[in-house]
């Protein structure tokens, strides 16, 4: 009964009782033509880590490009379905996306500061939704990057670009920068595919850290990234969500034997 | 056996080390020889018009360049009416044409369907195609008698303002400054479009979807992301638009109403650098041949001003980001 893969029917259930923040429902999603998700139906849970594994071009990239609706900046790109956050579906037109985009933040695969200064970069995403007076901007700010575990780095050179920073502190101000809006959901979209492993391990501690505040959904090609951060963990495969559940049911004993292959590197 | 068939192999790479290193000196001196090329082009441009334009220079000196009267009857001649007539223009084509090739460019990169985008960028690619004598026939015999009508009602509302008042006064000829600064907007108008476009399209979509993750509007993202990030090339593609502009002759020749005049209204005639040579070097000789040479080797020097000032603009503004 750790199956939270909710077919469509039948209400899903979580085995420890969490309350379920995201829940989406039979959504299908169409690159022109190309149906690239499949009738996905799972409830992601508030404050745990839920991970999306599976092949390169499987839409766990698009599933969650769903859940903000950034996917609506290009022309051509449908979603049909429903995805619920705490009981609203952001997918009707008459949801602003301006509290969409409060609520849910994202962070992209490669780090992209903005070509401005360490503390503009975080300050950016404040300015759109908040007046703020100077000091409580300077505290936001700072707040922000401790969460993000920056300030140590950063606090003497808030003034100059971020462009100078390294690879992994550009990805830490990244999510700084969204978590400054202090949002419900946080989405990473393969956050450390392009960071070395020490960079990496910092942003994992990191994800440990932030999911007492927020719901996390993380996208990674990685499985013992998945493994080691995740409590959730879904498996997608050509569009279709193959399994659900624990994380360390997914990973040691899965219900399906695609997922056991792709787990145990049989493909992918 | 291992010996003899080593040995020939690193001759053989060593004689190609040796070519390849041959070749790529060529290969430098051969792009350095294209860059001089450039640089002797100019020099020899700016020093030959200096020459022809000595006699004038001699004589005149700086009184050349700030007297407004320009009299081959009497061979007085003071270039500040050409210098005055080309930076106004050149000056209203760049006020008129930048925020519409600003809207051009992003509404081709961010909002247009993407089956309008191809052809659309064509059709301004083309614009830039066109003869400037063209577009001087087309400001006097259509453009103009336009103006003529539309002149009375600028004065007749924006004469009536208390400073800008000034700018807008005067019979409705058709011919003269605003409309020589509206026809050097419209050829203008492709070259910044199309640099502007090229430009905005190499911005990572990546950095855009995170503005946009963050809340912003499609204009914050232009304003905040797209033109930071672009604003150096962007700044180029205006100042060769102002290039062209500034030394524009045809076109402007034909609608500025080429006479020496100096005033506060932009709906009289008047004169620009290139539209005096034009004009009168036909018939010029002595002083007055010399005066308009001199009046090209000005066009150089104001020209490289305001470029100078460009890109003193641009380091000021690199380093208030803290870049």
């Amino acid at each position: 009964m750790n199956d939270l893969a909710a077919p469509a029917q039948a209400q899903p259930v979580t085995a420890t009782g969490v309350r379920t923040k995201i829940e989406v429902r039979n959504l299908d999603f169409y690159y022109n033509r190309f149906h690239a998700l499949k009738s996905i139906s799972m409830d992601i849970p508030e404050r745990k880590v839920t991970a999306i594994i599976g092949p390169s071009g499987c839409g766990k990239s698009t599933l969650l490009r769903v859940f903000n609706r950034i996917y609506a900046m290009y022309p051509k790109l449908r979603a049909e379905g429903s995805v619920a956050l705490d009981g609203e579906n952001v997918l009707d037109p008459g949801y602003s996306m301006n509290r969409l985009r409060t609520k849910v933040g994202m962070v992209f695969q490669k780090p992209v500061p903005f070509p401005m200064t360490i503390y503009e970069n975080v300050a950016y995403g404040i300015r759109h939704h908040e007046r703020l007076k100077r000091r409580q901007m300077d505290e936001r700010v700072e707040e922000a990057l401790h969460q993000a575990a920056l300030w140590d780095e950063v606090k003497d050179k808030l003034k100059q670009s971020a462009l100078g920073l390294s690879g992994g502190q550009q990805q830490r101000l990244c999510i700084a920068r969204g978590i400054a809006l202090r949002p419900e959901v946080l989405l990473l979209d393969e956050p450390t595919s392009a960071l070395d492993p020490i960079a990496t391990s910092r942003i994992e501690q990191l994800v440990e850290e932030l999911k007492k505040t927020y719901t996390i959904v993380i996208v990674t090609h990685n499985m013992q990234q998945a493994a080691r951060v995740s409590d959730y963990t879904a498996f997608m495969y050509m569009g279709e969500l193959i399994e659900f559940g624990n994380a360390e049911k997914i990973f040691t004993k899965p219900d399906k034997k695609q997922t056991e292959d792709y787990i145990t590197g049989r493909f992918g | 056996m291992t010996a003899s068939s080593t040995k020939p192999a690193t001759r053989d790479t060593d004689r190609r080390s040796r070519r390849d290193a041959r070749h790529d000196a060529l290969f430098r001196r051969v792009l350095l020889f294209c860059a001089l090329l450039v640089l002797a082009a100019l020099l020899g441009a700016a020093l030959s018009t200096l020459w022809g334009g000595r006699e004038v220079l001699l004589k005149d000196g700086f009184n050349f360049l700030t007297r407004s009267d320009w009299n081959p009857v009497t061979d007085t001649y003071g270039a500040l009416a050409p210098i005055f007539g080309t930076l106004v223009t050149a000056i209203i084509a760049i006020v008129l044409a930048v925020p519409v090739s600003f809207g051009i460019a992003l509404f081709l990169t961010e909002i247009a369907p993407s089956w309008m985008r191809g052809p659309v960028a064509t059709a301004i690619e083309l614009l830039a195609a066109i003869p400037s004598i063209i577009y001087g026939m087309w400001g006097l015999f259509v453009f103009v008698p336009f103006m003529s009508t539309v002149e009375p009602y600028l004065s007749s509302t924006l004469g009536k303002l208390p400073v800008v008042g000034a700018l807008f006064q005067g019979p409705p000829l058709g011919l003269g400054i605003l409309t020589a600064g509206i026809v050097l907007a419209v050829m203008i108008l492709p070259f910044i479009a199309s640099v502007m476009r090229e430009v905005f399209r190499t911005v990572p979509a990546r950095l855009k979807e995170s503005a946009y993750a963050l809340g912003s509007t499609t204009w914050e993202v232009v304003w905040d992301i797209v033109l930071p990030y672009t604003r150096s090339a962007v700044i180029g593609g205006i100042f060769l638009g102002l290039g062209r502009a500034l030394g524009e002759t045809m076109a402007v020749t034909f609608v500025l109403g080429n006479s020496y005049n100096i005033t506060s209204s932009l709906l009289m005639p008047g004169t620009s650098i290139a539209s005096s040579i034009a004009n009168e070097f036909n018939e010029a000789v002595g002083l007055h041949r010399s005066a308009l040479i001199a009046l090209g080797f000005l066009l150089f020097v104001v020209t490289f001003v305001v470029l100078l000032i460009a890109r003193l603009m641009l380091r000021r503004l690199e380093r208030r980001e803290g870049s």
